[in-house]
């Protein structure tokens, strides 16, 4: 493993790193008829973390199940790094760590025993499986719980065991769909530093999330899924570079009856007290300060209305279901 | 993949089956020893007094082999039934099936853990029968070969019912309809001679019917069909539901999407 890490290193400096996942014309219609994936293709580089975004039912978990071999596609290709889902798979599932979208371990078995069971299903020996599990059950603050019934451990807890499960084979691809659901601010915090720190020691993330914010403090590159396409596959600097018109959510002091008119600025009224202002993105915020204060508008404080991602992500997914 | 990762990958599968079985153990061997203990008053005691003898035994010594072959097959078949479609239900299943491990050692791992269910209650039972009568075993190696293709296939049988269970009902239907009829027609209180002509017939269409036989030749070294019969009839259902388990498992019939 440490091996695998060394050489993973050396092919992210010298910039030779080959796919971690290589996804050619995937299409997959259930026995129902519903067609969740219409041909996809998809590349993510080793060493990469990356988002995988999109509305419910818009395809992320088929994909998902797709290279977990949960699912089976009903044509085209996935590779986990050199190997075939569809006609090496078990190379390729050696590859992988999973952290599903649902619960799915014994809620009746105790977590070092679930995370030591897991271990064992990748030919780790039970010396080092206990050892690796105490490892990830420490990092991710469920030590103390180890020998308790899962069922009785908080959804937050549960979610935290299932990525220490994962995590206990050192997996090269590691794939996360909507690990911090559910999961309160403090804690989803330090699984980002932790789910970070993997990254950084060269193992490939995938992520899939509703928290948006997360999606654009965590990922360097993203794909954005919709209806069983993929409609934007970019790095995610250039993605929110495209965003030309952000809105802002102004508090003020004075209440006001109807919205002031500011050049080339669309300013709302939403209440007495507040105002939206959306801005392209060349206008400077002091322009917009300094109409206000010209109208005797003074502005107590001033927030985003929404992240920039969720911004051009409720555009772009409304754009296709337009189209 | 590399034979070390499968045999790991199988000792683990075993190793989480029979903590399973000892976990629960009130579940698992208590019901099948209280059961057997009761036919053993009732038929054996109080019942087979009045029978006499049976295949040239007294009636308590006939019905043991058939009593061990009935707990065994029980279990077996639970175990992997009611393992196999919690872990499905549970979803847990899913640990193994995203893992690297071929088909053929998840089937082997769950067979071996419905295998140790079934020979740790056919101990049971067989301890209890010595409280009640004396058995000395004729063929030991026919009685402990019978006992686990026995088991081993109706592990498979469970493993093939679990696959299409959609919910607990579903691992029910079968035991009760299919499997107890089939046991108790399969010749466990009684010899075949003693049925009219045309239900010996009907009779040789049960495999149970062969399973329990060679077990209790083995044992006590009498039978109604010839031995060479219940190997082949075990070896050939044996081939057929591992053949059958293996192509479900790949086609991930009832697993996969």
């Amino acid at each position: 493993m440490k091996f695998t890490r060394i050489i993973s290193a050396l092919t992210l400096r010298t910039g030779t790193q080959m796919n971690a996942l290589q996804v050619n014309n995937l299409k997959k219609t259930y026995a129902n008829g519903v067609e969740a994936l219409k041909g996809i293709s998809l590349d993510v580089k080793e060493g990469d973390f990356f988002a995988l975004l999109g509305p419910n039912g818009a395809g992320k978990s088929t994909l998902i199940g797709i290279v977990s071999s949960l699912v089976n596609a009903t044509s085209g290709e996935v590779k986990v790094f050199d190997a075939s889902v569809q006609q090496q798979r078990s190379k390729a599932m050696s590859y992988i760590g999973l952290v599903p979208q649902e619960l799915n371990f014994n809620q009746f078995e105790k977590p070092l025993e679930i995370i030591t069971n897991q271990a064992g299903y990748y030919g780790i020996g039970r010396k080092i499986a206990q050892q690796r599990a105490e490892k990830y059950l420490r990092q991710l603050q469920l030590w103390d719980k180890h020998d308790k019934i899962s069922r009785e451990l908080s959804g937050g807890m549960k979610r935290r065991l299932m990525i220490a499960r994962a995590m206990v084979n050192e997996p090269r691809l590691l794939i996360l769909d909507e690990p911090t659901a559910g999961v309160d601010i403090e804690i989803r915090r330090s699984m980002w530093e932790f789910i970070r720190e993997i990254n950084q020691n060269g193992t490939t993330v995938i992520l899939t999330t509703h928290y948006l914010e997360e999606a654009e403090e965590l990922c360097r590159n993203i794909a954005i899924i919709d209806r069983g396409e993929i409609i934007q596959n970019t790095n995610m600097k250039s993605l929110l570079g495209t965003l030309d018109v952000e809105t802002f959510v102004l508090d003020i002091r004075e209440p006001l009856t109807a919205a002031p008119q500011v050049d080339g600025m669309e300013i709302k009224l939403r209440d007495e007290f507040t105002l939206e202002a959306s801005l392209p993105k060349q206008k400077s915020l002091n322009a917009l300060f300094e109409s206000l204060g010209n109208s005797g508008i003074h502005v107590l404080s001033m927030r985003n209305k929404a992240n920039r991602l969720e911004e051009l992500f409720l555009r772009l997914v409304d754009k296709g279901g337009k189209s | 993949m590399n034979a070390g990762v499968n045999w790991t990958g199988y000792k683990t599968i075993v190793r989480k089956e029979v903590s399973r079985i000892l976990r629960i153990w009130a579940q698992t061997v208590v019901p099948p020893a209280i059961t057997m203990t009761l036919y053993f008053i009732i038929f054996g005691n109080l019942i087979g007094r009045r029978i006499g003898e049976m295949g040239g035994f007294d009636y308590m010594q006939f019905i043991v082999p058939g009593l061990i072959m009935m707990s065994v097959i029980t279990s077996s078949y639970g175990n992997m039934v009611s393992s196999f479609f919690g872990a499905k239900f549970g979803r847990h299943i899913e640990e193994l099936l995203i893992s690297p491990l071929p088909n053929w050692i998840i089937l082997g791992g769950y067979v071996t853990g419905a295998l140790a269910r079934g020979m740790m209650v056919g101990t049971v039972v067989m301890l209890i029968s010595l409280f009640f009568t004396r058995v000395e075993v004729q063929y030991p190696l026919i009685m402990i070969s019978v006992l686990l293709l026995t088991s081993v296939v109706f592990a498979m049988a469970g493993m093939v019912n679990a696959i299409y269970a959609n919910k607990f009902d579903d691992i029910a239907i079968v035991p009760t309809f299919i499997l107890t009829p089939l046991t108790y027609l399969g010749g466990v209180f009684y010899s075949i001679s003693l049925l009219p002509e045309f239900w010996q017939k009907v009779s040789a269409f049960n495999p149970i019917f062969y399973m329990v036989n060679g077990f209790r030749y083995g044992i006590l070294g009498v039978s109604d069909v010839p031995i060479g019969w219940a190997y082949a009839i075990m070896g050939v259902f044996g081939v057929l539901l591992a053949g059958l388990c293996l192509w479900l498992l790949h086609r991930g019939v009832g697993l996969r999407s």
